[in-house]
């Protein structure tokens, strides 16, 4: 990802719309840029929290006995897979390819991550079976914090997904829209980043040093 | 999560009359009248709207604008109503202590009155009084339209101000918490007070630092993009400076709160171990979190009040801002720097000795960057022809007061030293002393400064002079006592002591809390007065102080479009040097049909469904919880089905307006600095050196 993607982006065309500063492409994007970084503090800090109380089990189960590395492997792929499809809807807006190729390749991000969401919610579940709730510890509580926060953010992604095609559905590709696309596929990169970090700070580091 | 029915915890006891009759005291009586004062307030306002038929025009100018002016004017109002409220509880506390050891509260009561009073002060009386000034002031002084995403504003409003009126409504239904603004755990966590005070709390602080948040990131969008041609960084403002760096402040700042509350949260509605005792649980992660966001929090007040002193002192000494670079250079190292002396909120709490000298080194060089703020003011007033109008007593009562309350905080931060008056009254005297002289004056000198602006008279200077006097002494007969007390070892917070050393100091307090109390009846009175006699000190032309940034080059009040025509710059004081050129009051080369952003009411929605989230939160109501979210989220995105959300003033209509002004500004007569606060005064200064 390049610092500011917005430049010289031929998908929306800003055009002189003298005085009418939030319409111009620049602007929206920039601003979402500073939103994410906003979120990664946010994120940042419950990391920080996280890390703080690794070993803090309280006698309860820890990484090693309640991560499941195969299925972590499997959402991994998922959602860095999903990354590669929004890129490709992205790289189909830009080159005006038809409607249908470009909301073919959103449908299957939303699978994607759908199928990422429902994989986690079954490692919770698996996790809860063995006992791994998060009322256990402090690690488990600090665990709950973190990765159900990042699932949240995918969650709040697929709902902008689903309303965005049923926007283009209703109106078409409209410039507002093409912008509003490019803003979730800024943040579905975002996430991925995210949870890359999750990977190797909450499940390497943590069953490393855990 | 127990079941607790329809109403969840509601029931007729949580009522504060309840408690009144099963108990009757002179504490209960404070408590039941405090919220009567609400219920009647509320239903007197709602009255009026009602009979002056006011609604619709409230609905349509007001409550669905996007205009970044009525915006921060809003907050402003909301903040004044909260002033209102901290400053009675500031009152009944100082009583309570001058009256000890018979003092009239309940332990408990006094403990609410502590929390609430911090936490109303800091959240929804600084920081709304901040943003209301930047959302006024800012967008006009660099030459924009509006701020970047005025619905954005509008929501970070709306949140902001149903959190206030949660922390209102806990006045009448339930109790707050009783743990201090900074909500320290595990005291607040349910083992130890299952009430339901902290979750008011928890919740009004999460909603209200999510408006802050996106507040921040609005305002260092606007600043970094939507500039005027030629405004380049180092010719805007110097309140734009600090509005810049006391954004960025947010965008770091806030996020870290909304943590620590959410986690607090967590700990009491889903018994997580975030903070708890037992089980793995971590305090120290909660008082680091906290003040990582607490000090930032401090200079993103203060740096905004540095900034309209700035301006004060340039505009009221007629000259340019002295030492503008080192001022920025000031200001940036001061942001950076309150991001690395977080831990002296607590050197007592178990560090090794080197980590605090770290920390309390770091909190000494902030000084230096102040310092060099205080000389460079200092310096911009020397050989100026000062005015001493309202803006400028409170300026110049700030630059000595502040002074003291700096340099106690330079005692306060050697951990030495620390270990002696820490969790005294000496602390509560220092931040008081930043807090009152440097952001609160710097509001109030901004509400004097900007408001003909805002409303096109200017506000009577005589009470003001009054008022600002008035905020000075009583300042100082209620806070420089209590630096004693704390030294003769008084702790803060104490509802009630034994030891009749401290009486005296407690009863000058208290006499200097009746004379805030009487500053702050004469801004009351001054916006009367003004009101009364609003077409004597009408300015239309709009420039009444002889001002030096672009807000002055517009009519009084300024159009909802703000320019004409967005201005060209070519320095810093731009205003004043296109009055020495003979370029002000110049009609447009052409006239453009101008969009601006149509009324939206969502902000007023979100308002709604936000309140009404948090309580049936606070209260267990699980129900209406899920039906309130979901209401949120519904609202948000029908909200994204308005396609076209721009609104045209065509170019006539504008044409007609600067016609209009130009025309005033030819048959007035232009006024010299001394006739400012006369009936000549009509906004247009003459030019003088």
């Amino acid at each position: 990802m390049n610092g500011n993607p917005s430049t010289n982006n031929p998908s929306v065309s800003p055009g002189e719309v003298p005085g009418a500063i939030h319409k111009d492409p620049d602007v929206v994007i920039f601003g979402f840029w500073v939103f994410m970084m906003s979120d990664l503090i946010f994120f940042g800090v419950v990391f920080a929290i996280y890390i703080t109380m690794i070993g803090a089990t309280a006698g309860g189960p820890g990484p090693r006995e309640l991560f499941d590395f195969g299925s972590l492997f499997a959402q991994t792929m998922l959602l860095l897979t999903s990354s590669l499809t929004v890129g490709i809807a992205t790289v189909t807006m830009k080159h005006q390819r038809s409607q249908a190729s470009f909301l073919f390749w959103v449908v299957v991000t939303l699978i994607l991550g759908l199928g990422f969401l429902a994989l986690e919610l079954y490692d919770f579940s698996e996790m809860a079976a063995k006992g791994g709730v998060p009322q256990r510890s402090g690690y488990l509580s600090a665990f709950f914090g973190l990765v159900p926060l990042h699932g949240l953010h995918v969650s709040f992604g697929c709902l902008w997904m689903l309303v965005l095609i049923a926007q283009i559905w209703k109106v078409g590709m409209l410039d507002i829209i093409k912008l509003r696309f490019l803003r979730l596929a800024l943040f579905w990169h975002f996430l991925d980043l995210i949870w890359i970090g999750i990977f190797s700070v909450v499940y390497f580091g943590g069953w490393v040093y855990g | 999560m127990i079941d607790y029915g329809w109403l969840g915890k509601l029931n007729w006891d949580s009522l504060v009359f309840s408690k009144l009759i099963s108990n009757p005291s002179v504490s209960e009586v404070v408590a039941s009248t405090a919220g009567c004062i609400v219920i009647i307030a509320t239903i007197v306002i709602l009255g009026l709207l009602t009979w002056f038929r006011v609604w619709g025009t409230l609905w349509s100018e007001w409550l669905t604008s996007t205009d970044h002016k009525r915006i921060g004017i809003m907050y402003i109002v909301f903040a004044l109503v909260m002033m209102t409220r901290g400053l009675l509880e500031g009152m009944v506390m100082r009583a309570q202590q001058a009256a000890a050891p018979d003092g009239f509260l309940y332990a408990d009561h006094f403990a609410q009155l502590f929390s609430t009073h911090g936490t109303i002060m800091i959240f929804f009386v600084a920081v709304p009084f901040v943003v209301g000034l930047v959302n006024f002031a800012m967008p006009l002084q660099i030459g924009a339209r509006d701020v970047a995403f005025p619905v954005l504003n509008q929501i970070s409003l709306a949140v902001t101000v149903s959190s206030g009126v949660l922390l209102m409504v806990s006045l009448v239904v339930g109790e707050f918490s009783t743990g201090g603004w900074t909500a320290y755990p595990p005291y607040t966590g349910g083992d130890f007070n299952p009430g339901v005070g902290p979750d008011y709390w928890v919740w009004a602080i999460v909603f209200s630092g999510a408006g802050t948040t996106l507040t921040g990131i609005n305002f260092t969008v606007t600043i970094l993009k939507c500039r005027a041609a030629g405004m380049k960084f180092f010719r805007m403002p110097m309140f734009c400076w600090t509005v810049l760096c006391s954004s960025i402040l947010m965008i770091f700042a806030m996020p870290p709160l909304s943590v620590a509350a959410l986690m607090l949260g967590f700990d009491r509605y889903l018994d997580f171990h975030f903070f708890t005792n037992d089980l793995g649980g971590n305090m120290m992660n909660y008082a680091n979190l906290f003040w990582l966001f607490g000090h930032p929090e401090v200079y993103l007040l203060v740096l905004p009040a540095y900034g309209v002193f700035s301006e004060v002192f340039s505009t009221f000494s007629a000259k340019r801002l002295y030492g503008y670079k080192s001022l920025v250079f000031a200001t940036m190292s001061i942001a950076v720097l309150s991001f690395t002396v977080w831990l002296h909120h607590f050197f007592t709490m178990g560090q090794s000795p080197t980590i605090n000298i770290v920390f309390g080194i770091a909190t000494m060089l902030i000084a230096v960057p102040t310092g060099v703020k205080v000389y460079d003011w200092m310096a911009t007033m020397y050989r100026g022809r000062i005015r001493f109008t309202t803006p400028m007593i409170y300026a110049i009562g700030f630059l000595i007061l502040f002074v003291i309350g700096g340099l106690s905080g330079v005692i306060l931060a050697n951990p030495t030293v620390d270990f002696q008056v820490h969790n005294t009254l000496f602390l509560v005297a220092h931040f008081h002393n930043v807090l009152i002289p440097g952001v609160l004056f710097g509001l109030l000198a901004g509400y004097n400064y900007w408001f003909p602006k805002a409303f096109g008279f200017r506000l009577n200077d005589r009470l003001g002079r009054w008022s600002a006097f008035l905020w000075m002494l009583g300042f100082m007969l209620t806070f420089l006592p209590l630096y004693g007390a704390g030294l003769l070892g008084m702790p803060r917070r104490s509802f009630s002591y034994m030891d009749l050393t401290f009486k005296p100091y407690m009863v000058v307090a208290f006499i200097g809390a009746m004379v805030i109390l009487c500053a702050l009846i004469t801004i009351v009175l001054q916006l009367y007065v003004s009101l009364r006699d609003r077409d004597k000190n009408r300015v239309p032309v709009g420039d009444p102080w002889d001002g030096r940034s672009l807000e002055w080059s517009i009519p009084a009040p300024a159009p909802s479009y703000n320019f004409a025509e967005l201005p060209r710059v070519t320095d810093r004081d731009e205003f004043t040097e296109a009055k020495e050129q003979g370029r002000a009051y110049q009609p447009p080369k052409i006239y453009r049909d101008i969009e601006v952003p149509k009324n939206n009411p969502l902000g007023f929605i979100l308002c709604l469904v936000t309140g009404i989230l948090m309580f049936a939160l606070v209260w267990y109501i699980w129900w209406l919880a899920l039906v309130s979210a979901l209401a949120v989220i519904i609202s948000v995105i029908v909200s994204t089905y308005r396609w076209d959300s721009e609104r045209v003033i065509p170019a006539s209509q504008v044409r007609g307006d600067v016609e209009k002004w130009l025309k005033q500004v030819k048959k007035s007569r232009a006024i010299g600095r001394d006739l400012e606060n006369t009936p000549a005064n009509v906004g247009y200064a003459k030019l003088e050196h």
